[in-house]
């Protein structure tokens, strides 16, 4: 089945789409990454590590990390009103677990390090594409860091395991249907987050997570090439 | 998650690496699980939840709404989460925290992915009126795992609900009166199971003491070997081969709670 699978958009089931990665598109934050998945477009801006307001908030042992995912209004078809709801309360708390690993935040005591997420324009994967701009702005910051993050989204479209799933896949009507998995890894391979909405085996679950830990290991490259070009140019 | 007081934490790992917890537990074990379901005479059901001295209550409402343009054929669901003041010291009041909307979250996400609800057939009229159901859970008592309590609850709550009576010659609904038509569930009943991940150890259903040493966790929701949703929680890794064990472990834990309440349901 495999090989002869058709996406909708023509590519190999363990093929991403077009990854962009760039690094240092805001001269004002401390480190700033764009990320993108195709159509699927994420910005991370890194302001820290600075003082944390209020201080009765403050952490003596280690500073801490504070994500904000946030989509713009016009990031996708219907209007989403500005300001955050559920889901981006969550996604933004699922984003902080996915990083602080790699995080060595216990040289900031008291400090925090704000990262903020903007989807500028939405293709599904937008947590993952989020994920992997942040974990390079934080590297861009100069926060020491253990390791990479990177993040993938796993489809199971009807029984077909596919890496990077888009919009039209995320709403796949043939056969079981869809399932979605993002994941992250950190560059040693460790997984720092996984999600799953659909329905799925243990044992092709189990196949989706080899799959992901792969295709974290190509986007990490990309990642640290992205990293390499900017520390080049100054 | 690792918070609260961490007196204990060496000597929950000393214990944890022989195998053994202070309740005397397998790692696998769960604390007894107690429910009683139809406590409330206003809501169209509801479920209490005893896990250990862990405590929830759930309630759900039903009423007419407009379904949502993008399924216009499919009755409405809506999970919140409350983690009341009076159940612990750490809760506050005010607008629900990140961890009272991630737990609505998981639990949403667990019933609304295994199509637990046939929400097909709380279509009144397509387009225009159906069925919303709306599952609300509060904590009582947080003794450690109120993901899994809320999983239960919710469930046993839908279990026990009734439709409100319709009047369909003046098409609206009776506003305070039970039909005796219960809302459509599938047969699985899709629970979900947390996975508590202390230092390199796998446990099931820790209590407070032992939940605030916990640094990672993952929810998982499924029937037999069907997963339906998942969510990792808290800034620890999993290595893949934990992860397998965990999705593993999480099977297994399922069954035991399936075959402890289902007497209650």
């Amino acid at each position: 089945m495999s090989e002869e699978f058709k996406r909708p958009d023509g590519r190999k089931v363990k093929e991403t789409r077009k990854i962009v990665a760039k690094v240092g598109i805001i001269p004002n934050a401390d480190g700033s990454a764009m990320f993108a998945f195709g159509d699927t477009i994420a910005i991370a801006a890194v302001y820290g590590p600075r003082k944390f307001h209020p201080q009765h908030q403050q952490n003596p042992e280690k500073g801490t990390l504070r994500c904000e995912y946030n989509m713009l209004s016009f990031s996708v078809s219907d209007r989403i009103r500005p300001g955050g709801n559920r889901r981006s309360a969550e996604i933004s708390k699922i984003t902080e677990w996915a990083l602080e690993p790699v995080l060595m935040l216990d040289k900031y005591p008291n400090a925090v390090v704000d990262v903020y997420i903007n989807i500028i324009q939405a293709n599904a994967s937008t947590r993952c594409a989020g994920i992997n701009a942040a974990a390079m702005a934080l590297a861009h910051a100069g926060i020491p860091m253990k390791g990479m993050v990177s993040s993938v989204s796993i489809g199971k479209l009807d029984k077909q395991i596919v890496v990077d799933v888009s919009k039209a896949e995320e709403d796949w009507e043939e056969g079981e249907g869809p399932t979605d998995i993002p994941m992250s890894f950190t560059s040693d391979g460790k997984m720092t987050h996984i999600q799953l909405d659909g329905k799925i085996t243990q044992k092709q679950l189990e196949e989706a997570i080899d799959t992901a830990k792969e295709a974290c290991a190509k986007i990490y490259d990309i990642q640290k090439n992205a990293l390499k070009e900017v520390v080049n140019e100054k | 998650m690792a918070e609260g007081i961490r007196i204990n934490e060496d000597r929950i790992y000393e214990y944890l690496e022989k195998g053994k917890r202070f309740d005397e537990r397998a790692l696998n074990d769960l604390r007894e699980i107690v429910i009683e379901t139809g406590f409330s005479k206003n809501a169209e059901g509801s479920a209490r939840v005893k896990i250990g001295k862990t405590e929830v209550i759930v309630g759900i409402k039903i009423a007419t709404a407009t379904p949502y343009p993008d399924n216009p054929k499919d009755g409405n669901l809506m999970v919140t989460a409350e983690l009341t003041p009076l159940s612990s010291s750490r809760f506050e009041s005010g607008p629900p925290k990140i961890n009272a909307i991630e737990l609505g979250r998981v639990i949403d996400r667990g019933i609304r992915e295994s199509k637990f609800i046939k929400t097909e057939d709380l279509c009144i009229k397509e387009g225009e009126k159906v069925w919303e159901v709306y599952i609300d859970i509060y904590s009582l008592n947080d003794d450690g795992n109120l993901m899994d309590a809320a999983g239960i609850g919710a469930i046993a709550a839908l279990m026990n609900a009734r439709l409100p009576k319709y009047d369909l010659e003046n098409d609206k609904m009776i506003s305070g009166e039970l039909s005796d038509t219960h809302l459509p569930l599938a047969k699985e009943l899709p629970l979900s199971i947390t996975v508590y991940k202390i230092g390199k150890h796998l446990l099931a259903d820790p209590n407070r003491e032992e939940e605030d040493v916990c640094r990672s966790r993952v929810t998982i929701a499924g029937y037999g070997d069907r997963i339906f949703s998942m969510q990792k929680g808290g800034g620890e890794t999993f290595s893949v081969e934990e992860m397998k064990k965990a999705i593993e472990l999480s099977i297994k834990v399922r069954e035991k709670v399936f075959s402890s309440i289902k007497k209650y349901l």
